[in-house]
């Protein structure tokens, strides 16, 4: 007998894996056009690159799931960069030392960034406005507060220690004769530092950590149980027993968090706060997110899928870079991308389906 | 036998409008009573008074021999009245027993640190309780979209008697399934019933009522006008006092 059904089940695989799948494609697209694309120096690159979208697309997607959206996180990493940069320089013009500036300014950005996630929260849950627009105020709410704080210019002068831990690598080798970890080796001559091998930046390790804690609260956890509950059948949710509105309140607060924390990143990367800093990457971040599989309908989304979302569009960036294409054109290519990704939620839900364990 | 549920003469007014006019009945355990009326002759405002949706403003309502005040339907739940929406409440994106533990997840420490969600418990406990209802489906870890209305109305079911509901009220059961997936359902309610679930439908297929209630309960304009014994009675005899054409006891 003929089995009919097998053609179909490779093709329903392949298009469960399209992204991860177009992932590798474009990697092998640009290692093979462009120079130098497949290197250790250029993989990472593609890693530092995509801290921001990484992380405002991880919290992203909590919110996605319960079918709302947040489109304040654009701005949000201006408002904590700007918090942050600021209480480190004037922390360290009142006289403290740098560790206690640098650790003081980001937690004081960490626990700010939290109010306006609770009040994207509170909107939402208890007073029932639609997160579109709850979360559009706060866009601009963010980057005004933001402006303000800054007197309009970019915060400069921050400590000097912090290009250490921003531009530091976890592990550094110089192949045959030291292997260091996280202390950048001294004394290396011109040569040496030309064959210094370093591996993996701290921003990514930091991102990666932040990202792997809340992926195993999504997968693992009741909370993201309820998570994707309320994404589901919020009446039901409710039914059940779950909490909806202060669960609600929650994941816009991890949402606001994740993009306090880019805002952080930022801070560490380019030594310096600006209230338009990752503006831009608003787009990215829900495009990584649908491209991940969660659908804006709610109930569906993992933070893998996501995390393959968001790199894909690191990938394609740098790869931009790399072909001397101007990078306005990653504008272009990423909506194509993420509308793309909306076609093939909407079209094959019922052909993807699958034994889950949700 | 003492009656698991005993109302005593609820009435349930909006406005001007009296929905449920003095209305007395019991229910004993194991029991199923058909509640048969045309649109607006009350049952649904009947069945939402026992189940904590509505205050009814006059009348008693009594649970396990015990006067009760049932204020809202969490508090329906915690003594085992469970009513199983159309809607049937289910999260349609998660797997069958995520949705039979939704909201009482069974947890399990992982590396003796944090809480995390216990599959293989839920899993077994929820396979449990389908074999114990006869109720097939394929796998568990399919999610609640892709099974079927009678499927789905199982797994609403099981649900309620993996959390001990003594009282289950079915509105319109059978109403969106096909005839194969309706005489499930039926079936299933009348395992429930050997099992000592007590059960109130409230039906317009007259037919699958007759099959599955032992007593019958027909309202018409917010009064219960008869209350017969399925086994002594016919669809003409009901059809009629639900129109009205015969009067029944009460009229």
């Amino acid at each position: 007998m003929i089995n009919y059904h097998k053609p179909k089940k490779i093709g329903i695989s392949i298009l469960r894996r399209w992204t991860l799948i177009f992932l590798l494609g474009e990697i092998l697209f640009f290692g093979l056009v462009g120079t130098n694309y497949i290197s250790l120096n250029n993989l990472q690159d593609i890693l530092v690159a995509s801290t921001t979208v990484l992380l405002l697309a991880t919290g992203e997607t909590f919110v996605i799931i319960t079918g709302g959206i947040d489109l304040s996180v654009g701005f949000m990493v201006g408002f904590s960069s700007v918090i942050c940069a600021k209480v480190m320089v004037n922390l360290e013009t009142a006289g403290f030392s740098q560790v206690a500036a640098i650790s003081i300014g980001v937690l004081a950005a960490l626990l700010l960034g939290l109010i306006p996630g609770f009040i994207n929260g509170f909107l939402v849950a208890k007073l029932r406005v639609p997160s579109f627009i709850a979360t559009f105020g706060m866009y601009g709410i963010a980057y005004g507060f933001a402006e303000i704080i800054c007197n309009n210019i970019p915060v400069h002068n921050l400590p000097s220690s912090l290009g250490t831990l921003g531009h530091g690598y976890l592990f550094y080798w110089l192949p045959g004769k030291i292997f260091s970890f996280l202390n950048k080796p001294g004394n290396l001559t011109r040569d040496e530092l030309k064959h210094l091998i370093v591996i993996i930046p701290n921003v990514v390790v930091i991102t990666f950590i932040f990202i792997a804690i809340f992926a195993f609260i999504l997968a693992k956890t009741k909370f993201g149980q309820h998570t994707y509950a309320i994404g589901g059948n919020i009446n039901a949710a409710e039914r059940a027993g779950v909490n909806v509105k202060t669960h609600l309140i929650k994941v816009y607060m991890i949402s606001s968090f994740f993009a306090s924390l880019a805002g952080v990143m930022y801070v560490l990367q380019y030594i310096t706060g600006r209230a338009p800093a990752g503006s831009a990457r608003l787009l990215d971040a829900i495009t990584a997110v649908v491209i991940g599989g969660a659908s804006l309908y709610g109930g569906k989304g993992t933070i893998i899928g996501t995390v393959i979302g968001a790199l894909i569009i690191g990938v394609l960036e740098i790869g931009l870079v790399n072909l001397s294409i101007p990078t306005y054109n990653l504008y272009i290519a990423v909506a194509c991308i993420l509308i793309f990704a909306v076609l093939i939620d909407q079209f094959s839900p019922e052909l993807i389906q699958k034994e889950e364990e949700i | 036998m003492e009656p698991l549920l005993e109302v005593k003469n609820i009435t349930k007014k909006f406005g001007g409008l009296t929905a449920v006019d003095n209305v007395s009945m019991q229910i004993f355990p194991g029991e199923v009573i058909g509640i048969l009326g045309d649109n607006g002759a009350g049952k649904s405002t009947l069945i939402k008074v026992i189940s904590g949706v509505y205050h009814a403003e006059a009348g008693q309502i009594f649970y396990e021999g015990r006067r009760i005040k049932i204020s809202n339907p969490t508090e329906a739940l915690k003594i085992g009245i469970e009513t199983i929406y159309q809607d049937l409440a289910l999260a349609e994106n998660m797997n069958v027993y995520s949705n039979i533990f939704l909201g009482r997840e069974k947890l399990k420490k992982f590396l003796g640190l944090v809480d995390v969600l216990d599959h293989d418990y839920m899993h077994s406990e929820s396979k449990k309780v389908l074999n114990r209802l006869d109720i097939n489906i394929p796998s568990l870890k399919n999610k609640i979209s892709t099974l079927s209305g009678g499927e789905r109305q199982a797994v609403a079911i099981s649900r309620s008697i993996y959390w001990n509901a003594k009282l289950l009220i079915m509105d319109e059961p059978t109403a969106a399934l096909g005839v194969a997936e309706q005489k499930k359902v039926l079936n299933l309610v009348k395992t429930l019933s050997s099992q000592g679930v007590s059960i109130f439908i409230i039906s317009h297929q007259i037919h699958d009522v007759f099959s599955v209630a032992t007593r019958l309960l027909i309202m018409r304009r917010g009064k219960k006008v008869a209350e017969r014994i399925t086994k002594k009675t016919s669809a003409d005899e009901v059809v009629g006092l639900i129109v009205g054409s015969i009067l029944g006891e009460y009229n």
